[in-house]
């Protein structure tokens, strides 16, 4: 790779030696991947939740937080995924002393390395949006998949150790969808009927990342026919990545990259119907009667989903665990504006600055005996079935439902 | 003995057991990591051993926590020999260059429909190009 000065000096270990390892594992990522130079990044988003990292990798953490403070702070704004755990709410998930433990050191050294603990995969709707053409090292793919497709950012997934690389380097190898080349869509998908509900949207990305197929490939869908929210589009790109590994995409009308990145001749792939989305929900809830626990998260709850679930509890009570998940972002506003305590009266619990799969779900399925599992988040359905549970996907009325009947369809 | 060329490649030449299959791999999705198992119920692969194992399968999955549980499966010494795919996703090449794991990948055919499962293969980064070479066919 062509270094400049500065990456030499990095490089020879002048920036002492978490800037050198840094730079020499983003060079081995890079070579691999085909990169020949770096690009600046203005911001940097880990993912490193406990039980990803183990205590090997917090560990390994601690080593570059026991360096002198010039040598281990980040140089860029540097910011983290959800944690492993809500501290407030440990106990009631039935979350063991040394996962709280292990978090508590993690966030220990992320701090010393100058990280900002914003515990958060929404941070496109609450931290600092990305801009049209902005290089980023951002981990957790929702996260890349919506600045890259609806902000028009330039990222790939940068898992924990290369995000955190790059906010000790300030740059990142230049591939992949730093690229304008590797940006224009490679397939075109018609949808016949735009979805209405958020499930439904997750359900989209989830039959279009089963068609993608891998990181490669930019998916373009049309025939779209209004302009989604961003709680859809979170939802829609939450799943295509989930299900597809697919970091980018277009949607002709809407987002701002699809008038020059996707060819019109290019040839409609498959066209997408209502039953394609109908039977993709079905996969997920055959032979599921009685439901252990209702989950609203992955990604995080915005603060309008948060009143929609609380609106949809009015009159009901949750008989069965009912969790609500958000970012330490939203959580103030929704206690100031009276919509955690609605949830909570109503018998559900809110949660900040964790993700039910980032948060050791198969201990909290089995000190809980939790088996089934209900939620609106087609990402979530993807990942649960590897930690044991056997997950339906609902609509969020039928989430609250089941929350206060305990069963699918009452 | 049948050899099969990959543009790219990381770590050290190791021998070891094929375990094959048209389907996918992520870290978080697909194991139970303190079993040493695939446990996703839907994977081609659901409820056998990787340990030890050299996985040959098709292309790199799910989400960021792969770049972690490499490092993570490696401190523990649960984890496959090498990983070959015809496909990697960034996160697989960020995992293996933290964990200093063995990788090849990008072939002119489909790798898991050329190496049989439970042949004895040998993954050789170092070569140039880098190869994986079948070495007996059970």
């Amino acid at each position: 790779m062509r270094l400049t000065d500065e990456e030499r000096a990095m490089l020879a270990g002048k920036a002492g030696p978490a800037r050198q390892w840094a730079i020499e594992h983003q060079m081995r990522v890079g070579r691999y991947l085909g990169a020949v130079d770096f690009v600046p990044v203005s911001q940097a988003h880990i993912m490193a939740d406990t039980e990803s990292l183990g205590v090997a990798g917090v560990e390994w953490l601690e080593r570059l937080a026991a360096l002198p403070e010039p040598e281990r702070r980040v140089r860029i704004p540097t910011i983290t995924d959800p944690r492993g755990t809500d501290f407030a709410a440990a106990a009631r998930l039935k979350h063991q002393d040394w996962m709280l433990a292990l978090e508590r050191r993690a966030i220990a050294a992320f701090q010393s390395l100058g990280v900002l603990m914003t515990d958060t995969c929404i941070n496109y709707q609450t931290i600092m949006p990305a801009v049209l053409g902005e290089h980023m090292a951002y981990g957790d793919t929702g996260v890349v998949i919506y600045a890259n497709s609806v902000l028009g950012a330039r990222s790939n997934f940068e898992g924990g150790p290369s995000a955190l690389a790059a906010g000790l380097t300030g740059r990142t190898p230049r591939y992949g969808y730093h690229l304008l080349e590797k940006r224009r869509a490679t397939l075109k998908l018609c949808i016949d009927d735009t979805p209405s509900e958020l499930h439904e949207w997750g359900a989209l990305g989830g039959v279009v990342g089963r068609i993608a197929g891998d990181y490669w490939q930019v998916p373009a869908l049309v025939g779209i026919d209004r302009v989604p929210t961003s709680d859809e589009l979170k939802h829609f790109g939450a799943a295509l990545a989930s299900h597809g590994s697919v970091a980018l995409f277009h949607m002709v009308g809407v987002t701002p990259e699809a008038d020059h990145a996707v060819d019109p001749t290019l040839a409609v792939t498959a066209t997408i119907t209502a039953a394609d989305l109908a039977a993709f929900q079905a996969a997920y809830r055959a032979d599921l009667d009685k439901v252990d626990v209702v989950v609203f998260s992955s990604p995080q709850l915005s603060l309008v989903e948060l009143r929609d679930v609380a609106d949809l509890l009015d009159g009901c009570r949750a008989t069965i665990p009912l969790l609500v998940v958000t970012s330490p972002q939203v959580k103030p506003d929704a206690d100031r504006l009276g919509i955690t305590a609605r949830i909570e009266a109503a018998g559900g619990l809110v949660l900040s600055g964790m993700c039910f799969y980032q948060s050791y779900a198969r201990e909290m399925a089995e000190a809980n005996g939790w088996q089934t599992l209900v939620t609106p988040s087609a990402k979530l359905v993807n990942i649960l079935g590897g930690y044991g549970y056997r997950p339906a996907l609902l609509s969020m009325q039928e989430c609250v439902e089941a929350a206060c009947t305990g069963r699918i369809g009452g | 003995m049948t050899l099969f060329h990959a543009e790219a490649a990381m770590g050290r030449r190791v021998q070891g057991r094929a375990l094959v299959a048209k389907d996918g791999f992520s870290a978080r999705y697909d194991l139970d990591r303190a079993r040493g198992v695939f446990s996703r119920p839907e994977h081609r692969l659901a409820g056998q051993s990787y340990l030890g194992r050299i996985l040959v399968l098709d292309a790199a999955k799910g989400g960021v926590a792969t770049a972690w549980m490499l490092h993570e499966m490696a401190a523990r010494g649960v984890m496959p020999a090498a990983l070959v795919l015809n496909r990697v996703n960034p996160i697989m090449v960020q995992g293996a260059a933290l964990a200093d794991f063995t990788m090849l990948s990008g072939f002119d055919v489909d790798i898991t429909a050329m190496v049989p499962d439970g042949a004895l293969v040998e993954v050789d980064p170092e070569a140039d190009p880098p190869c994986l070479r079948v070495l007996v066919v059970p």
